[in-house]
């Protein structure tokens, strides 16, 4: 089983799973907040975040990644200042990876994340507020479980997203054996040498079989929660 | 002591509404599009008005959040958490008197439900509990039979009954159910395109013939309290009343006990003389107090009966064809069956 890929390739598929996990565990939270701002908000510049958060979705990926790469890059202002701060470096090693995995795959989680939280009934939330329950409460107890399958469609695809990216991450941190490339990455290094075919179809089945798993998991996950409520 | 004022726009429409609300029931009735539900949310600090001025027993709710105004506000769709079963829903806002709300309003049997199970009367008696179990120092009750069918508003209605007599904090009912009103509410604010037009006591506003034009012949006349003196074999119940002794149909009532009988201004025949050889049950000898001509074929005629008052819708031809003028002495002839009894409590 071990033979089926190379060593290379294991190392780009545990370090795409690495990269797609990280980046949906940080953007999850910060979605789940721009998702409600968005959906329940009426603040000014809604209009302009809308905007902003749903950029990468239109932009070319190539663009993302030199924008990231200005900002995030060793001299750019916001990687500076994660250095000084948290230690933590963008430029070139797996964390950009997953920050640029994060940025892309974030309008898609988003959307996810506003749609099912627009669909929870607001009259409920309000019936919360004449029991006395306050913001967080309401959002702890009604908002959140209620919106739970759209969360967690939202994390898939994110997740599927960063396991795929490809334009930004390359543009941003390079293609680095065992550093920064990831899955994709290393499809698309296979497609280039000769005889390395084989090996990218299997990496391509691969990816595949990870992206169903993920849909079908996530798919049961949210039966569950209907099934409990209707039950 | 319930006190507010409330002033609101909306495009073309405007709220402006003020009125003083007691212990017990107060009716907000008015056809819809009236400001009925906008009023009990700006009670209720849901609804952002231009100006609402919410008193409660003395202390001023207005810079009160809306989740701190302890309110218990019942609405017309139930509004029950539908990822909660019906006990985590009675429980949400508190477990004030959890036992007694849940024997009062009988629902031992669905405590492990969840509300996607439950008709629509048990979800409203859940949302009643709920509502109640949140030691509310107000109640605001919006249209909450009206999604019910009959029998559903039969199975909830008691329980508002129960609530009404046990409770003695200042009750808010939305309703455009006149049937409703008369059997709950002991006040009523009456709106009409966002003002209140009428206001006070059920009984003085029901009787009084300046109210015609916003409630209809049909929504006006008497509601009469009285006392079960009797009941007959045939199955009718007797009450007497200050206007005088009334058979009701059905047997209503224990025998000393108080019901309230509403007589609708259409209901109501009169006769010069002492009606002979009729089928109807009830006729009262009455004095003609005012007789107040509409703009269309109808007078209202307020007439005396005993120590109470009663109204009554006749046209103008008939007006005049019995020759009626005030302090005439005439006979007041109400049928049984028109008394329906849902009217009868």
């Amino acid at each position: 089983m071990t033979d089926w890929l190379g060593p290379n390739e294991w190392t780009a598929l545990l370090l795409s799973l690495k990269v797609a996990f990280w980046a949906t565990v940080f953007s999850l939270p910060v979605g789940f907040v721009v998702a409600y701002a968005l959906a329940r908000g009426q603040f000014f510049g809604r209009g302009a975040l809308n905007v902003l958060v749903h950029l990468p979705l239109v932009m070319p990926p190539v663009v993302t990644g030199y924008l990231l790469l200005l900002g995030f890059g060793r001299t750019g202002p916001l990687g500076a200042v994660f250095e000084d701060l948290f230690g933590l470096i963008f430029a070139f090693r797996w964390t950009g990876a997953a920050l640029a995995a994060a940025i892309m795959g974030f309008p898609l989680m988003v959307r996810a994340m506003r749609l099912s939280i627009e669909a929870v009934d607001a009259g409920l939330e309000e019936a919360a507020t004449t029991l006395g329950a306050s913001r967080l409460r309401i959002l702890r107890t009604i908002t959140v479980p209620l919106a739970w399958p759209g969360i967690l469609a939202g994390a898939v695809l994110g997740f599927a997203k960063g396991m795929g990216e490809f334009g930004a991450t390359v543009t941003f941190v390079s293609n680095i054996p065992g550093q920064t490339q990831t899955l994709a990455l290393s499809i698309d290094t296979l497609l280039e040498i000769p005889g390395g075919e084989p090996l990218a179809l299997r990496l391509a089945i691969v990816s595949i079989a990870i992206a169903a798993v993920a849909l079908i998991l996530s798919e049961m996950l949210a039966q569950r929660v209907t099934n409990r409520r209707t039950g | 002591m319930l006190q507010v004022r409330i002033l609101k726009s909306f495009g073309d429409f405007t709220l402006d509404a003020a009125f003083d609300a007691p212990a017990g029931i107060t009716a907000i009735f008015g056809p819809s599009g009236s400001g009925k539900t906008s009023v009990i949310r700006a009670v209720a600090g849901l609804l952002a008005c231009e100006t609402a001025n919410v008193v409660l027993s003395g202390t001023s709710l207005d810079r009160t959040a809306p989740n701190k105004r302890k309110i218990g506000y019942v609405f017309q769709d139930a509004r029950l958490f539908p990822n909660m079963n019906v006990l985590k829903n009675l429980r949400y806002g508190g477990t004030h008197d959890e036992d007694a709300v849940i024997a009062v309003l009988g629902l031992s049997d669905l405590l492990d439900r969840f509300p996607a199970s439950l008709s629509g009367g048990e979800k409203q008696r859940v949302s009643l509990g709920r509502a109640l179990m949140s030691a509310p120092e107000m109640l605001l009750l919006d249209e909450p039979l009206s999604a019910l069918d009959g029998p559903r508003k039969a199975e909830v209605l008691p329980y508002l009954e129960v609530l009404r007599d046990q409770t003695d904090i200042p009750i808010l009912y939305v309703s455009h159910d006149m049937s409703e009103v008369a059997r709950l509410a002991r006040h009523i604010v009456v709106l009409d395109q966002g003002k209140v037009v009428l206001a006070g006591p059920l009984e003085d506003i029901l009787a009084d013939p300046a109210a015609v034009p916003f409630l209809g012949a049909q929504d006006t006349g008497s509601v009469l309290t009285g006392r079960v003196v009797g009941h007959s074999d045939d199955g009718l119940t007797k009450i007497e009343t200050g206007a005088g002794p009334l058979w009701v149909p059905g047997p209503l009532g224990r025998s000393g006990g108080y019901l309230r009988v509403r007589i609708p201004s259409q209901d109501v025949i009169l006769s010069r003389s002492a009606p002979v050889g009729m089928s109807a049950l009830n006729v009262l000898s009455v004095t003609i107090t005012a007789l107040e001509r509409g703009g269309q074929a109808g007078v209202i005629v307020t007439l005396k009966a005993g120590n109470d008052r009663l109204l009554a819708r006749i046209t103008k031809r008939s007006c005049d064809a019995l020759n009626l003028v005030e302090g005439m002495q005439v006979f007041a002839i109400l049928k049984a069956t028109a008394i329906a009894p849902d009217d009868v409590v």
